[in-house]
């Protein structure tokens, strides 16, 4: 089963409508609130005049800051725990510092009922001149984040050099299911159906905003469509929901609109990066230096770490990344798959293939010579890397070997061909996590713990899982996750979920394995009577001795024979946070990207056509889900390379293309054969499956091969995404 | 959204009698007739369009493709875009328009979208569409956001002061070059519009798009016959591959004889504020060589009069060279 192909255990719920979405809750009585959003960007609020909206039809009520009950800030996080990245509560003062920023909010016992209520709500302000600038400036002089020899006297005396600025705009993750929160009190206890890919952290966050004991909030997500790490976090409209509710006393449904969705849930912000290297005329790296910017909003200190893989990367003796913020009349940003290191290697694998065509060197052979014997920022080991393999299967899968690397040599069918490569690392980690498993006199178990699946296979996951360690079918374990009565299970962010779980799951499933065969020794009717329990064994449902596999008993006999409803263990993960495997390794997945680009000059023209994709990312538990992140990943790679842009007007303040029309995704249309391999080294260290996780990765380094292809194709090299059509027409 | 009353019409004569009662044809009128639906359900969501009644229209018998006696072809206003695009006099004689039903939207809203409401779908300008931003086309008099605003999409032919919305239809821009016209029945009879007058110039008036009155009810589309010897072709220039309006688009129609073009109709998409005819091309082309130097001098005339705005000035080379292209695609200049 383990490096199998299972199917997603909750496929035939989505795909035939029975799994209940947050925004599908339905609760008797339950009332309607829509957020009425500030339509300036920077300023006061003078007054509020909602005498209109609360004479139209349903409507319950209309609030904003004065006649709803207050909410607390939550403190400082905690690890992974009480973090929130617009602190700010809804209403907590009269300066509104983003266009979109919840200003009032109506209640009604429709959907319409409450827009239309929204929409006449009269809200008068006093406006001052806001900042939605594209340049970025920083608001403090840049702080070294990571130093080594002398990066600026190095690259000075390099004799060849790349000197370079990459911009990567705002993105929106633009997930198909709106955030959504539908609240119901019972007395002073909150359960919260929420869009979540951290319920814990969610519960900590809502008790703490609300003010209200911990055991009181329920927080709850069985499915979520997709999240990409915009919905890692609360935001504003679930403390509104949550407070509106127990206002009113019934229950209330909460959904953001795709308006909303670019305004007041994050998105990855804008970033500026200066990316200079220096090299021998052989190729070999004598200086980085990565300076970057990223923009957040007014209150909140929201930091892409651009700088996250440079320090590690290649080998290079003088090296220095600094950074700062930039702040602007925008909404808080927030996490979005591969936070940092998807722009932060666009910046630097644009760089290295720069630095290639510099030195008129094969990039493959460029990164071949200076791959690192060890983490040369931390000076640890790597757990596991391969990422010279990585680039070597994927250039034999894709064909490398035949690139001419003149610009626009390659044709193919009357349109000229680009081919670009670029490498790609993101971080691994384990979180803390608890599991219980529980083996039933049905002959099923049952797994629970508070993650997540986000879409991405984690009940699949943890069946298999499950399953290895019980020998209990798949289609006999049920998995419940989502919902903050279960043991507390990590965040879905970060790819951490599986690696995290795993170990929690894996000991809590044994445990209850051994917990049966306990059974199956000991008490008056035992079956196995004096027999130790390691001479046993669970297969197929059976407990037997390993001497004698055939005279096995079901497990449900040795329950019954004991008198117990169920055979329970429980288990639990640690994070390697602070933990000995981080002082001991440095823990990091890796990859090389391939893209192929055709071109037609005569239109201007551009779509990939053809994309290889290697990764090292430990032990696949179930390749099918996985091979699925990685496509889905390089999709939206596509999307970051060619289309994808939150456009702010500059006089208005407001992200004006907010919706799927204007801000373009990848389609179906779009997206090419994509052919994935996982290198399939397990990475013990992390856990004893060897199991990472592959969330993010495939967006890593996407970009940056895709504009190295366009670049080969075109000659333009495109260093602000998107590559657009206007960038084009100067080839 | 708000309140509105909704009316099933049994017939075309109940429908133009509801709809007659109506002030206007045009942006804010009070009565509207629903088909597909995917253009005006759409802006009733955003508030843009808040009729206080619906007239379902989309059982009455508007929906069939036939043969007129001259040959040409009447099309009915509810025949859904799939249908036509997919019919088979239409890939046959008239390629051009198949194609450009097919370049829109997506297969779902094909198979929803009407004939007759294509022709009145209205623009994709983000201004218009966000009723709390100035628009002269929503709200007359309110100012233009766009023309200092993000205008990368917007039009750079046919605007005003006023107005630089484009005309976001792919089929408009292959039945202008077709010299479709369009039928229409109102209060006070039937008339015959000719394609190019039924769409307006913004000027002074952008809120007036097209040449309906109150009770007006586009009842078909007639396309004259296939011209022998000729071919159609439509060629659409866009960010991504599917799903996306037009940066450029152009439908052409031609006929080559001994080397020369015999006839040309030309128009396009993406750069207008109505479906464009590029009727000083057509003239350039027809008698000409057909070679490279005489479409791309015809291109260049096309856009002589290109007034483009601050962000989408790539948009006067952009249309040039879709026009080109699309030319040489239906000489077999290139094939791809």
């Amino acid at each position: 089963m383990l490096g199998g192909k299972l199917p997603r255990i909750d496929g035939p719920l989505k795909v035939s409508g029975r799994a209940v979405y947050t925004s599908d809750v339905s609760l008797a009585g339950m009332l309607y609130a829509v957020p009425v959003r500030s339509t300036i960007a920077k300023g006061r609020i003078v007054s509020i005049d909602a005498a209109a909206a609360r004479k139209l039809p349903g409507v319950r009520a209309v609030y904003y800051r004065g006649n709803l009950k207050p909410f607390f800030r939550s403190a400082p996080p905690q690890g992974f725990s009480g973090l929130i990245d617009e602190k700010r509560p809804p209403f907590e003062d009269d300066e509104v510092r983003y266009y979109g920023q919840y200003v009032a909010v109506a209640v009604a016992q429709t959907m319409e009922q409450a827009t239309a209520a929204a929409a006449a709500v009269r809200v008068r302000y006093t406006t001052d001149a806001h900042n939605v600038d594209r340049h970025l400036v920083a608001a403090k002089p840049l702080e070294t984040e990571s130093q080594r020899g002398d990066a600026d006297a190095a690259f000075k005396s390099a004799p060849v050099q790349v000197d370079q600025t990459y911009v990567t705009p705002d993105e929106v993750h633009n997930p198909i299911e709106l955030h959504a929160t539908v609240a119901a009190w019972d007395g002073d206890s909150v359960t919260l159906y929420e869009t979540s890919q951290a319920v814990m952290n969610h519960r900590e966050v809502l008790r703490q905003m609300l003010g209200v004991p911990k055991e009181n909030v329920r927080v709850v997500s069985h499915f979520l469509g997709s999240g990409f790490g915009g919905k890692l976090w609360p935001w504003t409209h679930s403390i509104l929901a949550a407070g509106v509710a127990r206002e009113v006393g019934v229950p209330v449904k909460l959904v953001v609109t795709r308006q909303s969705m670019f305004e007041a849930v994050g998105h990855r912000p804008r970033t500026q990066q200066r990316f200079r290297i220096g090299a021998s005329r052989d190729g070999t790296l004598q200086s980085i230096h990565h300076e970057y910017l990223n923009q957040t909003s007014v209150l909140d200190d929201y930091k892409e770490e651009c700088g996250e893989s440079t320090p590690f990367l290649y080998s290079v003796p003088n090296l220095r990344v600094a950074s700062a913020l930039s702040r602007a009349n925008v909404g808080t940003p927030t996490a979005m798959r591969g936070p940092g290191a998807v722009p932060g290697l666009f910046a630097m694998e644009s760089a290295m293939d720069e630095l290639a065509i510099a030195l008129k060197m094969d990039p493959i052979e460029l990164r071949r010579r200076n791959e690192p014997k060890l983490d040369e920022s931390s000076k640890l080991p790597f757990s596991s890397r391969h990422l010279l393999e990585c680039m070597q299967v994927g250039a034999e899968k894709f064909g490398w070997a035949r690139r001419d690397p003149r610009v626009g040599a390659m044709k193919r069918d009357g349109l000229t061909v680009g081919w670009g490569m670029a490498a790609c690392a993101w971080g691994a980690m384990r979180d803390n996590a608890q599991a219980s498993v529980e083996i039933r006199r049905d002959g099923t178990a049952q797994v629970k713990t508070a993650t997540q699946d986000i879409g991405t296979g984690t009940y699949t996951v943890l069946a298999i899982v499950t399953s290895e360690a019980t020998g209990i079918p798949v289609d006999r374990i049920d998995v419940q996750l989502g919902d903050t009565a279960l043991p507390p299970g990590p965040i879905s962010g970060g790819s951490w979920a599986t690696a995290s779980v795993i170990p929690a799951v894996s000991s809590a499933a044994r445990a209850a394995v051994q917990a049966l065969l306990g059974m199956a020794t000991s008490g008056p009717s035992a079956p196995f009577k004096g027999a130790k329990p390691d001479d046993l064994q669970l297969v197929n449902g059976r407990v037997s001795r390993k001497s004698d596999p055939s005279a096995g008993v079901p497990l449900g006999d040795v329950l019954a024979r004991a008198n117990v409803r169920a055979a329970t263990g429980s288990g639990q993960s640690s994070t390697t946070i602070g933990g000995e495997e981080s002082r001991k390794y440095s823990l990091h997945s890796f990859g090389a990207q391939f893209a192929e680009v055709t071109w037609q000059p005569e239109t201007a023209r551009l779509r990939v056509s053809r994309f290889v994709s290697v990764i090292d990312a430990g032990r696949m538990i179930n390749p099918k889900p996985a091979r699925n992140q990685i496509e889905g990943a390089v999709v939206m790679g596509i999307g970051m390379a060619l289309f994808e842009e939150a456009r702010y007007d500059k006089r208005y303040g407001a992200p004006i293309n907010s919706n799927l029309a204007d801000y373009i995704v990848s389609t179906n249309a779009d997206a090419p054969p994509i052919d994935v391999t996982f290198l399939d080294y397990p990475d013990k260290v992390l856990n004893e499956l060897g199991a990472r996780g592959v969330g993010e990765i495939g967006l890593a380094g996407t970009a940056a091969a895709i504009t190295a292809a366009v670049h080969h194709a075109t000659g333009v090299r495109v260093r602000e995404l998107p590559v657009r059509i206007e960038d084009l027409l100067r080839a | 959204m708000e309140r509105f009353q909704f009316t099933k019409a049994h017939s075309v004569s109940e429908a133009i009698g509801i709809a007659a009662q109506s002030t206007t044809a045009q942006q804010g009128a009070p009565v509207r007739f629903l088909a597909g639906g995917t253009t005006l359900v759409d802006l009733m969501k955003l508030n843009v369009e808040r009729p206080t009644r619906l007239v379902d229209i989309n059982h009455l018998e508007l929906n069939k493709i036939e043969r007129t006696s001259d040959g040409g072809l009447r099309i009915g206003a509810l025949v859904r875009n799939a249908t036509l695009a997919h019919d088979e006099a239409v890939v046959r004689d008239y390629r051009v328009l198949s194609e450009a039903l097919l370049s829109g939207a997506s297969a779902q809203l094909r198979n929803v979208a009407t004939t007759g409401g294509n022709l009145l779908q209205r623009t994709r300008c983000m201004y218009f569409r966000d009723t709390a931003m100035a628009c002269n086309k929503r709200e007359p008099g309110s100012g233009c956001s766009a023309i200092a605003g993000e205008n990368r999409a917007l039009a750079i032919l046919g605007t005003s002061p006023q107005c630089i919305a484009t005309n976001p239809s792919d089929m408009n821009v292959a039945l202008a070059a077709l010299e479709a016209t369009v039928h229409v029945q109102g209060a006070r009879g039937t008339r015959a519009i000719a394609f190019q007058d039924f769409h307006l110039l913004p000027g002074d008036t952008p809120h007036r798009e097209t040449a309906l009155e109150p009770g007006d009810l586009v009842t078909h589309v007639t396309l004259p016959p296939p011209r022998a010897g000729a071919t159609s072709r439509y060629l659409k220039l866009r960010d991504r591959a599917s799903y996306e309006f037009a940066l450029a688009s152009a439908a052409v129609v031609v006929e080559v004889a001994g080397g020369r073009f015999r006839y040309a109709r030309l128009a396009m998409g993406g750069v207008g504020t109505k479906p464009w005819r590029m009727t000083a091309a057509e003239q350039a082309l027809t008698g000409a060589a057909v070679d490279e130097g005489t479409i791309k001098q015809a291109a260049a005339l096309a856009l002589r009069d290109a007034r483009p705005q601050s962000e989408n000035g790539f948009k006067v080379e952009l249309a040039q060279r879709c026009l080109t292209h699309a030319l040489r695609l239906a000489t077999g200049m290139a094939t791809v």
